[in-house]
């Protein structure tokens, strides 16, 4: 090869992985410095729940939450609990609240199931560790959402995940969903999942449908409480002044969304 | 150069045809696992990372170790290291694509790798670390080739190859400082977030891979006419006493701060990892046999008599191997898992597919390592037939 062509090749080279290489990372930085902007102005809501755990002592209220949003979403049954796939479900007491008991602990908790799930921190450590900004908390109303076309599946968000609140797809998932397949998309195998409070429901103006399934069951008003944080009229605003609540972890710092009544 | 890796006698052959059928195996194992998903692997809901993710960060270390021979060969021009620093230069580039192949196998979706690319994310240790990974793997490659081929012309290599090789130095501290920033960081897992983790894994990188280097330096003399000298290997061997004890060290000061604090959500971790908790203790044995193995290794690297016999010199630096092996290849990401952060304790233990991949991965690196070694000693074989 003579010498000039050699060059030019040298230099078309450098120039393409100069282009392939720096935009993507000029986006990014552009686009994070667009972030800061906007995160300026306040935002304007923050979805929150308060979980009574006395109220959902009843298993009926358990299933009944538990049950609606696996319809909701097309979460799969899978029998092998090393492979399950959980939104919301039922841990003990102390075991989501390993910092809330001693040997002396009331009986009316030890041992107690409590209904857990995604605490859509305020600062959710999940999305720091992310590499491809496959999750993110969401600007306007605080939902800690997934991308699940974008996620790679490294699991990274489940390492850093505090609460075990998220679920990795081991298997595809799609046989083993139960009753027929709800509008909510299935997911493949490879990726990681887990609550998005209803984020496609709460889009028409409904309430989530863990929230939505305890409404009917006659006594058991207020087992969960949703609605807007940072409005000091909502319901759920109106719950966290008026009762001693607690979430899990708080020392960590991530600022849980999801508040228990104990 | 390069068609030196394609001419050789059949002993070379049958070790390049055993590479390819390790690699073969590795390949339909991880069609099995793309086909079924990753549970295929033992990995679960509580222990999300296993072999894979430890194989990678046994191989960082590895990789960063080339520095102990390039530091001491360029910044303070130790010439007994001349035959050596190629040899080290060479086993990271092998290290370097066997760790970017066990991130691959280890994603859900992994025909998705490149989102990590088209998406950067600066505030994600794992972007930086690829970036810093791949760094290292070209300033490898490039000074590596550069180096030897003005070395083969008997010419001094051009002078732009200078400011790569003093910035290759600081950039294999980075690759295990980065990779050990990916555990650290983590709230959720206590028995990583602690700052000496990356002070950790660079001293135990410093022994392992020079011990690794040490053992592929004497098989090269025994099989080839190509000796890269008593007194390098000697060099190398108190580069790995250092290390080893400064290795230990490290790691007591980490007990004695878990063990004398007695947090309890850091010492289940250690708990676990040595005496076993609530009757589980498959990691337990394992990591007695890498302490006293540790501790053998110390004792026998401090004597100079004993590290000063290559034969003695060759098991010790097997049993450093084996020890870190088993600490940062088998114990260290498995235990950040167990208990899990719901105090759940699900045990790991690698399945066959996994087992078949992982040795597929270590297949292609040390396919990659004795195509250049060959390189390097076919080269060096001629060369010194015309001096």
């Amino acid at each position: 090869m003579d010498e000039s062509r050699r060059d030019f090749l040298k230099k078309f080279g450098f120039a393409l992985l100069s282009v392939g290489g720096g935009f993507p990372l000029l986006r990014t930085i552009a686009s994070a410095s667009e972030k800061e902007l906007r995160t300026g102005a306040a935002v304007s809501t923050q979805w929150g729940m308060v979980i009574d755990i006395q109220k959902c002592l009843s298993e009926q209220v358990r299933r009944a939450c538990i049950e609606a949003c696996n319809r909701e979403h097309n979460v799969p049954e899978i029998p092998d609990p090393e492979e399950e796939v959980k939104w919301i479900w039922s841990e003990t007491y102390e075991d989501a609240f390993p910092e809330g008991i001693h040997p002396y602990t009331a009986d009316y908790l030890k041992g107690k199931p409590v209904l857990v799930l995604c605490n859509h921190c305020t600062n959710p450590p999940c999305v720091k560790v992310c590499p491809t900004q496959a999750t993110w908390k969401r600007e306007e109303d605080g939902i800690v959402m997934m991308d699940m076309h974008r996620c790679i599946g490294c699991r990274y968000c489940i390492a850093g995940c505090p609460y075990g609140a998220r679920s990795f797809n081991w298997r595809d998932p799609r046989p083993y969903i139960k009753g027929d397949l709800t509008p909510f998309p299935t997911r493949a195998k490879g990726v990681v999942e887990k609550c998005n409070f209803c984020a496609e429901r709460l889009r028409k103006g409904q309430e989530p449908a863990c929230v939505a399934a305890v409404k009917n069951i006659p006594g058991m008003e207020g087992a969960l409480t949703f609605g807007d944080l940072y409005d000091p009229n909502s319901e759920v605003s109106r719950v966290l002044r008026e009762n001693h609540t607690i979430c899990r972890k708080v020392s960590l710092g991530t600022g849980p969304n999801v508040f228990y009544i104990v | 150069m390069l068609e030196q890796a394609f001419q050789g006698t059949k002993r070379y052959w049958t070790l390049v045809g055993f590479w390819v059928l390790v690699i073969v195996a590795g390949t339909a194992a991880f069609s099995h696992q793309l086909i079924k998903g990753l549970t295929v692997t033992g990995m679960s809901r509580d222990v999300a990372w296993g072999l894979y993710i430890s194989q990678f960060t046994f191989l960082v270390g590895v990789a960063a170790s080339a520095v102990m021979v390039v530091l001491p060969y360029y910044l303070h021009n130790y010439k007994k290291f001349g035959r050596m620093v190629i040899l080290g230069e060479f086993l990271a580039v092998s290290a370097v694509v066997m760790c970017a192949l066990f991130i691959f196998v280890d994603l859900g979706q992994p025909r998705r790798v490149l989102n990590v690319l088209l998406y950067p994310t600066l505030n994600s240790v794992m972007f930086w670390d690829s970036v810093v990974l791949m760094g290292y793997l070209v300033l490898n490659l490039v000074i590596g080739f550069v180096t030897f081929d003005a070395e083969r012309k008997g010419a001094p290599p051009s002078t732009w190859i200078k400011p790569l090789i003093y910035l290759s130095i600081p950039w294999a501290i980075s690759i295990h400082t980065v990779t050990a920033f990916l555990y650290s960081g983590l709230a959720a897992r206590p028995f990583w977030m602690t700052a000496i983790l990356a002070p950790r894994f660079l001293a135990s990188a410093f022994a392992s891979g020079p011990s690794l280097l040490i053992i592929l330096a004497l098989i090269l003399r025994k099989y080839t006419r190509f000796d890269p000298g008593k007194e390098a290997i000697q060099k190398l061997g108190t580069i790995v006493a250092y290390a080893m004890v400064v290795n230990l060290f490290f790691v007591l000061v980490e007990l004695f701060t878990a063990l004398y604090s007695d947090l309890p959500h850091h010492m289940h971790h250690f708990e676990y990892l040595f005496m076993g908790l609530h009757g589980k203790s498959t990691l337990a044995p394992w990591m007695w046999v890498s302490g006293l193995l540790t501790v053998a290794a110390v004792v026998l690297l401090v004597i100079p008599k004993v590290r000063k016999q290559e034969n003695l010199l060759a098991i010790i630096c097997l049993a450093v191997i084996v020890s870190i092996w088993i600490e940062k290849g088998m114990g260290l990401i498995v235990t950040g898992f167990i208990p899990s952060p719901l105090g759940g304790i699900t045990e790991y233990t690698p399945t066959g597919p996994e087992i078949t991949i992982t040795i597929g991965v270590y297949g292609i690196g040390f396919l990659i390592l004795t195509l250049l070694y060959k390189i390097v000693v076919s080269v060096r074989e001629k060369t010194e037939q015309i001096r």
